[in-house]
């Protein structure tokens, strides 16, 4: 290992990507509930304020709504805010300023103003929380034209697709698997990083692909070895970015597997498996031996946490998709 | 601690000015207000707020307000002739949206909400600019920097937290700007506004706040929003709120000019109230015989800002027939102006869905823009092989 590259969590990698993000460019400003002195209750800010004072790690009144559109108002001036959101399900006071201003106001300008603003929002499920804390809202964002949306599902794609989120001239939502922060990994601070929105294979397979992003390519890579010493080659393919979707990679994937398994934590009702299943269809159709297979979240409110691990795809709901997109 | 900051550093003085201006209502219905022109045309003084003008500066209030007047009403025109799609008219606001206009500087900023057609006026915004939504041809498509006005707001409320976030930066930069965020009484049940309120009081940014309360919000009347006169609630969020006779524009330019100051001093944000009213529909869709009186109207009408202008240069001979007849032949030349430019105002190409959907591209845009542009094409095509 060279020095460049270090070990660490997911949690540490967003915060290294922060500071790196504040030291770089004087413009960026990090702003959230309890940023600050605390940290974030995930203190993936932590000692930030500390370092950079309050003018650019700021503590925010509670109200999410105000906390995107200041952001915006502060992107108009110049500004690169990075929000935080506590929580998915926290998100909604804040989706009218997301939906009818930040994602629009670059195309109502025709181009003449731009919206550099990072949203941050620990997602999903699986941590034991209360109703509204483990929710994945991602498709709600995802069908709006003018939000670009990604998700990181391990330290260094945390740390550099930050950075790029960050850079970036739109505003993006960036989704943090908050039931991975502890999962460690290594980062390579120095190494170049490839396209933000581009998927890539975590896993290569012969026999079928699963597409995942987020939590739950953890779980994909855990079904593709046990598949494995059943004899059977999973594809994993981590998507990444969901606005947009890099279709090519999933595309070649599947002409490579014939057969396709999505795999999310959200609902699959309107689901980001649905628009890549309809896809695949279009592009790939000759080359499927099987219908795309969805698993995913059921239409029904997100449960109490003592059924969460009922509700959420693990390793044998995989492994079942697997089975019938196999039998086919 | 932060709200108690505000308040100790920087409301005292303009609290007093509210309630001393308040004492001196000269409308006499409802909660005082700050007036230095009656609807008689008389000027009076007030304690706290004053305005020393030239009388050529008299005049070029009395002339943005005609030309104002004329451009909505030429606006509402073509709306009838069908060049426009929808307008909202300002008409009885005049005063409200020139006197606060005029009362920023170059280097301030301006959130309007999609009324603002005298504010767009003092900050040069070509008229032109604000008629491309209301035909269709674009959602506004103005550059906001180039004259420090931001594109117009739809959605209630919304911009009075862009305004807040701007007025954030503009302290952070260490600059003496102010920003000027427009709203109407309707916008004052909106979170967002409740919201701005709050962040610009507990980070004591340079905003002022600036309600015209034109009576009605479509069909609901004032009341239907708020329990106490809405320059009443600043004080629930730790800043200064004043009430202003809206149709009175010198009284709006010296608040507003107050205001502004207050701002820019460091002593953190301001809310006026322009008590004003809408003499025509909401937007030219709707029908303001269902829910309201002739009377009121008629009432209001009494109270014309333009009128009342006219009134006092008369009364104090600042103004002669020359200079009338002017302002009537360049009321004329802008109304030519815009009837022709709306009518030459083409529409956009069909990819132009497609522009600025995105800033740094979208890998999706790209692909349904490829194909649409091939689906257009292939019409061409067809033209030609049949020789039509």
């Amino acid at each position: 290992m060279d020095r460049t590259t270090r070990t660490m969590p997911i949690a540490k990698a967003l915060n290294e990507s922060l500071r790196k993000a504040l030291d770089d460019d004087p413009k960026v400003l990090v702003m959230g509930e309890d940023v600050g002195k605390l940290g974030g209750v995930f203190r993936i800010t932590d000692g930030l304020q500390k370092d950079f004072g309050e003018s650019r790690v700021i503590d925010t009144p509670l109200a999410e709504s105000g906390i995107i559109g200041t952001a915006i108002g502060l992107a108009l001036r110049g500004y690169r805010p990075v929000t935080e959101i506590q929580f998915d399900g926290f998100v909604f006071p804040a989706y009218d300023q997301i939906v009818t201003q930040l994602a629009k106001m670059h195309a109502r300008a025709l181009g003449k103003i731009k919206l550099p603003v990072v949203i941050r929002i620990p997602y999903g499920g699986g941590i034991g929380a209360v109703e509204h804390h483990s929710e994945s809202p991602e498709a709600l964002f995802a069908h709006v034209a003018g939000l670009k949306i990604v998700s990181p599902s391990n330290a260094n794609d945390a740390y550099w697709m930050l950075q790029q989120a960050i850079q970036c001239d739109d505003p993006v939502i960036f989704f943090e698997p908050k039931r991975r922060y502890w999962d460690k990994g290594e980062v390579d601070v120095a190494a170049v990083p490839g396209d933000l929105h581009k998927a890539v294979v975590a896993r290569p397979g012969t026999d079928l692909t699963l597409a995942a992003y987020g939590p739950m390519v953890k779980v994909c890579l855990e079904a593709a070895a046990v598949a494995a010493e059943e004899g059977r080659s999973l594809e994993v393919v981590d998507l990444r970015s969901l606005s947009p979707i890099d279709f090519d990679t999933v595309q070649a994937s599947v002409e490579r597997t014939g057969r396709l398994v999505v795999v999310h934590e959200a609902p699959v009702f309107y689901g980001a498996g649905g628009e890549i299943a309809a896809r695949i269809t279009e592009r790939s159709f000759y080359h499927l031996e099987a219908p795309v297979l969805r698993v995913g979240g059921f239409h029904a409110p997100y449960p109490p946490a003592r059924l969460e691990e009922e509700y959420l795809p693990g390793l044998d709901r995989v492994l079942d998709a697997v089975d019938r997109a196999l039998a086919f | 601690m932060s709200v108690k900051s505000t308040a100790v550093g920087g409301s005292p003085a303009k609290s007093r000015a509210a309630s001393r201006g308040r004492s001196k209502n000269r409308s006499g219905d409802g909660p005082e207000f700050v007036q230095l022109l009656t609807p008689e045309g008389e000027r009076v003084e007030h304690s706290e707020y004053a305005v020393d003008l030239t009388p050529q500066e008299l005049r070029g209030l009395y002339r943005d307000m005609v030309l104002t007047r004329r451009f909505d009403g030429e606006a509402v025109t073509l709306q009838r002739q069908g060049e426009l799609g929808l307008w909202a008219s300002l008409l009885g606001q005049e005063a409200a949206q020139i006197g606060s206009g005029r009362a920023t500087r170059h280097d301030d900023y301006v959130f309007p909400t999609y009324r603002e057609h005298g504010v767009a006026w003092t900050r040069d915004v070509d008229p032109l600019n604000l008629l491309g939504m209301f035909r269709g041809v674009n959602n506004g498509g103005w550059d906001p920097n180039e004259n420090n006005f931001h594109l117009y707001t739809i959605v209630i409320g919304s911009q009075t937290l862009h305004a807040t976030g701007y007025a954030m930066g503009v302290a952070k930069d260490g600059a003496d700007s102010a920003v000027l965020a427009y709203f109407g009484d309707g916008a004052s049940s909106q979170g967002d506004v409740a919201e701005a309120f709050t962040f610009a009081a507990v980070y004591n940014a340079p905003v002022v706040f600036f309600c015209q309360n034109n009576q009605w919000a479509i069909s609901e009347p004032t009341e239907r929003q708020s329990r106490v006169p809405i320059y009443q609630r600043a004080a629930g969020y730790g800043f200064p709120g004043v009430r202003v006779d809206g149709n009175d524009v010198l009284a709006v330019l010296a608040v507003t000019r107050a205001a502004l100051d207050h701002a820019r001093s460091g002593q953190g944000p301001m809310l006026v109230e322009a008590f004003t009213y809408r003499m025509g529909a909401h937007t030219t869709t709707d029908d303001p015989t269902r829910y309201r009186s002739d009377e009121e109207r008629e009432e209001w009408a009494g109270k014309d800002p333009i009128a009342r202008l006219k009134a006092y240069l008369d009364r104090e001979g600042l103004a002669d027939e020359a200079f009338y007849a002017e302002v009537g032949a360049e009321s004329d030349a802008l109304a030519k102006r815009v009837r022709e430019g709306v009518r030459g105002m083409p529409d956009p190409e069909p990819m132009a869905i497609f522009e600025h959907a995105y800033a740094d591209g979208h890998a999706l845009v790209d692909e349904e823009r490829a194909r649409f542009a091939e689906y257009q094409a292939s019409f061409e095509d067809t033209t030609a092989g049949t020789g039509r």
